[in-house]
């Protein structure tokens, strides 16, 4: 490649002989396997779960459209194999979770390259590859930008070691009460009117389900009478959760003292015609179709279009009627699904109705869509670049070029001349709870706080852990996974509904807990600290973790200016996560550096790249500033 | 592309589903130009081939391909569009092969063979296209294209882009480009006036900044004495180096540069490298080739003015502003 014949000739028979893991055949995954296959590799490994979506035909272009709905990773490598026949593809519908593909799986790869869509599997993968020892090639791209970078256990840091990017989460009450930007809106309908409508009854909901209306006897409003007619039960809903519930909010002085009072709305005002009228006139129409659809009921085509608050309401109630008509069976096991027409018509309406309540701008279909399914943009060219980058570091690593490694940040505008900017390595986090053996800490309410609290949103959410086992000294009070005994399991249940302080070994303040995933072969320790109280704005949780790298939460900038990815709920990225680089305060500043070369840098991290103005190779600056600086004055 | 013109009529909802994700980084109208623009691409290798793969799949209203060169075993090194099977591409020319490969991967593109000859292309063949791309072709025949699509009354884009291993140039003329520039978060409208090939490649080199990239004045050593050979581009070998360094030295003579800005080193690279092309860079250049193309027709985003870099080497991707604009 970039060296002498000798050299070229080497890293050729490496490529040869070496055993690759790629997870994940999406949108990066195809072009890599395809730059992969090219390259001269001949043996590759391909994990992914997903099946192809016609969506993704834009960029993974090793499937068609008569694989919709089959598995990406055995299409992908049938697709190669037709341009490379001679070569080994061993590919895996699966998730990269399973158990099968444990540390022992992972030991007989030299390299592990992911293209994966989710913050989730990153880290296992991160953690799985430091366990095995063996290098893990990353990468992230959304619309134009992306990146590569390098991760070999004990030589750069490792996938975890830098605050990661994750969705946005907001507070509850900006929630259901005072939204100011459309995304409150998009996750008030989405997480809880779409939820309360459809989803599972037994979930927890934070919508107002009473009413004080005479004749109403029942306790929640949204149950549907036995004898009550399609079109009454539609305008009810929309007359208490557009209506109703705002006016009882109103009645609140205290929280729109400094703010902008919304307007009830009402089925009488935004469609007097309807309020009175029944609408029959479109169930014919849609008997033809095979998805229901509200906006083609009602002759709405253009999703790029915003509709007026009328047409809005339109589609609500019809998009209503319809899940009761055409769908009755899934009601109350539905989950919002991007890919669901009749569920995004829902959730877009009920979110400009509530807009509009709010005095906040209304959105196109389309715009909503991309808000709710947290959809991130996604092109095939970025995915080739950085697929390219991906192999180039793979052969880098195959042939042991450790001096060569380089992280690489594609731009959409050209920073310092360049637009492909690459930078050394950092080292590893020596305060990383992944990599190194630092212990957490923990403040928690030890009188109030569940066990089962702590695992959910501390062990599992927030470590990553996937089947998490916890020791409080010798004693196991949880472990999760199958092949328990029976007494064991039920002994577990019982401790998860228990309070820290009340444990068979109880958790106090000084207490240090092991927290361990065999799988991910990752144990750490938690110590504990004791607190009374907990801000519920800045501390939603009810308790904080510190000690680790916090993550940053994600914006991204669309071609429409600022939009937040929202949602509490899992994330759902196109092609992966990039790391927003003006968002990570550690990247920040390295960059910044890089990009400015600012004269009174603060350079107290480990290991710093920065270009030289003579000449074309990489100065590397260490830990005391003013040495840097005489280096690069040679 | 300036204009763009009659972006009317709605995307289809087909088209609005198959090009959903990239619609998001877009926009509409972007996509509706898009699915207006005609694009000729003259010589199949493997950087090409990838961006072709992009821009079909971008959605671009049509491809063409030149290249009348039969199907060596030769190309099946950087090139997934052929398959490895020579009862398929056997007594059959490169554009033949890959355009039966492209067609496949959008039913809504027209993808389709341009036969002929591009160092005979005339000016009135150019006006059936937006775009014009051009690769494994001497420079004399890339001076002609060049020089025809700025003498046509339509606006036509030139790119030319060649791979050697592990090092690319793009080169880039879009003559006079308008486009919306986003200034923080705001649309402004931004004129670019591009330099013609002959412009760009005979600037005084002691006229260029001495950070200049090297392998802008290697391409320009390797151009010339492959021009002096009579050769094709990418047709000179290792056994060539002692000739191409004598011919550095009576360049940067002439032109007061100091050879060590053309290190023996890059050359040598260069050299070796022949025709081959190293399929990681080769992603690379057509990735970002492809994104320029759809920054030009669309009239969103920076475009490259008016060189691209990239050597695996170092790992820059770098862009050149050649001449720069104080050098008049
Ligand atoms: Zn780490």
């Amino acid at each position: 490649m970039a060296s002498s014949p000798a050299s070229a000739a080497s890293e050729e028979e490496a490529v040869k002989a070496a055993k690759v893991l790629m997870v994940g055949a999406g949108g990066i995954g195809c072009e890599l396997l395809k730059t992969l296959a090219l390259s001269g590799f001949r043996d590759i490994h391909i994990i992914d779960l997903d099946t192809i979506e016609v969506s993704n035909l834009n960029r993974q272009f090793l499937f068609r459209q008569s694989h919709v709905g089959q598995s990406k990773a055995h299409v992908a490598r049938d697709a190669v194999l037709k341009f490379r026949p001679n070569i080994n593809i061993t590919s895996y519908h699966a998730n990269v979770k399973d158990a099968q593909f444990n540390v022992e799986f992972f030991k007989q790869f030299n390299v592990v390259l992911n293209g994966l869509d989710n913050l989730d599997a990153r880290r296992h993968v991160n953690r799985l590859c430091l366990a095995a020892e063996v290098p893990l090639v990353e990468s992230g791209t959304t619309g134009f930008l992306g990146q590569v970078t390098v991760h070999v256990k004990g030589k750069t840091e490792c996938y975890e070691c830098q605050p990661k990017p994750v969705p946005k989460s907001y507070p509850v009450c900006t929630i259901t009460s005072t939204p100011s930007k459309f995304v409150h809106c998009i996750v008030w309908a989405k997480e809880l009117l779409f939820a309360k409508m459809f989803g599972d009854k037994n979930q927890d909901n934070d919508l107002n389900v009473r009413s004080n209306e005479s004749g109403t006897s029942k306790s929640d409003v949204f149950e549907r009478n036995a004898d009550e007619d399609l079109d009454q039960y539609a305008r009810r809903i929309y007359d208490h959760v557009f209506g109703y519930n705002i006016e009882v909010a109103l009645e609140n002085e205290e929280t729109w003292k400094n703010r902008r009072r919304p307007n009830p709305i009402y089925i009488r005002d935004t469609l007097p015609e309807e309020a009175i009228r029944q609408n029959g006139s479109s169930r014919d129409i849609n008997n033809e179709q095979e998805e229901p659809s509200a906006m083609v009921s009602l002759g709405l085509r253009n999703p790029q279009e915003i509709w007026s608050l009328a047409d809005n309401s339109r589609v609500f109630l019809e998009a209503l009627k319809l899940f009761f008509e055409k769908r009755e069976k899934e009601i109350g096991n539905l989950v919002f699904d991007k890919d669901d027409q009749l569920a995004v018509e829902f959730v877009t309406t009920a979110a400009n109705i509530r807009a509009s309540s709010f005095g906040i701008p209304l959105h196109s279909l389309f715009e909503a869509k991309g808000v709710a399914g947290n959809i991130v943009h996604a092109v095939a060219t970025t995915n080739a670049i950085i697929a390219g980058l991906i192999v180039i570091e793979a052969i880098k690593v195959l042939h042991g070029d450790y001096k060569k490694y380089r992280m690489t940040y594609c731009l959409e505008h050209p920073s310092r001349k360049m637009l492909l900017m690459p930078i050394e390595p950092f080292e590893p986090n020596k305060s990383c709870y992944v990599c190194s053996e630092t212990p957490l800490l923990l403040e928690v309410n030890t009188k109030t706080t569940k066990l089962r609290e702590v695992i959910e949103k501390i062990i599992k959410s927030k470590l990553g852990m996937n089947l998490p086992l916890v020791m409080i000294g010798s004693t196991l009070v949880f472990e999760d996974g199958e092949g328990l005994e029976e007494d064991e399991a039920a002994n577990y249940a019982l401790n998860l509904e228990k309070v820290l302080a009340e444990l068979p070994a109880p958790v106090v303040n000084d207490t240090k807990l092991t927290v361990e995933d065999f799988q991910q072969e990752l144990s750490c320790s938690i110590n504990i600290k004791h607190r009374d109280e907990f801000d519920e704005e800045k501390e939603p949780d009810g308790m904080v973790l510190s000690g680790w790298s916090a993550p940053v939460e994600k914006q991204v900038t669309s071609n429409g200016g600022n939009q937040s990815v929202a949602s509490s709920s899992g994330a759902d990225y196109a092609d992966g996560i990039v790391e927003d680089i003006s968002t990570k305060p550690g990247m920040k500043r390295k960059l910044d550096e890089v990009l400015e070369l600012k004269e009174n840098c603060d350079a107290s991290s480990s290991a710093q790249v920065v270009e030289d103005d003579d000449d074309d190779d990489l100065v590397m600056l260490d830990e005391n500033p003013k040495l840097a600086k005489k280096k690069r004055l040679q | 592309m300036g204009g763009g013109g009659g972006a009317e009529e709605e995307l289809t909802a087909q088209e609005t589903a198959l090009y959903d994700r990239q619609i998001r980084v877009w926009g509409v109208d972007a996509q509706k130009r898009l699915s207006k623009a005609h694009v000729l691409v003259c010589g199949m290798n493997g950087t090409t081939t990838e961006f072709c793969k992009n821009i079909v799949l971008a959605g671009v209203g049509s491809l063409s391909l030149m290249d009348d060169h039969l199907v060596t075993e030769d190309d099946l090194n950087a090139n997934f569009l052929i398959p490895h099977d020579e009862s398929i591409y056997g007594g059959r020319s490169r554009a033949e092969v890959c355009c039966e490969s492209l067609k496949d991967f959008n039913p809504m593109v027209r993808v389709a063979v341009e036969k002929g000859d591009p160092s005979l292309i005339d000016g009135e063949f150019l006006d059936k296209f937006d775009i014009i791309v051009v690769s494994c072709a001497s420079i004399k025949t890339k001076l002609l294209i060049n020089d025809n699509c700025r003498k046509r009354s339509k606006h036509i884009a030139f790119y030319a882009i060649e791979c050697k291993d592990s090092c690319g140039e793009i080169f880039v003329d879009l003559q006079n480009h308008s486009y919306v520039q986003k200034v923080g978060g705001e649309p402004k409208p931004k004129e670019l006036a591009y330099p013609s090939l002959q412009e760009a490649i005979s600037v005084p080199w002691k006229n260029l900044p001495r950070k200049t990239t090297k392998l802008y004045f290697a391409m320009r050593v390797l151009e010339n004495y492959e021009s002096s050979e009579g050769r094709n581009a990418c047709e000179a070998s290792l056994s060539d180096l002692p000739a191409v360094l004598a011919l550095r030295k009576d360049m940067c003579d002439k032109m007061s540069l100091s050879e060590s800005q053309i290190p023996t080193a890059l050359l040598e690279r260069l050299l070796a490298a022949g025709k081959k092309q190293h399929p990681p860079v080769c992603a690379i250049l057509g990735g970002i080739l492809g994104q320029e193309v759809i920054k030009s027709i669309s009239g969103k985003g920076d475009p490259i003015k008016n060189f691209f870099y990239y050597d695996a080497a170092d790992g820059k991707g770098i862009a050149e502003d050649i001449p720069p604009l104080s050098s008049d």
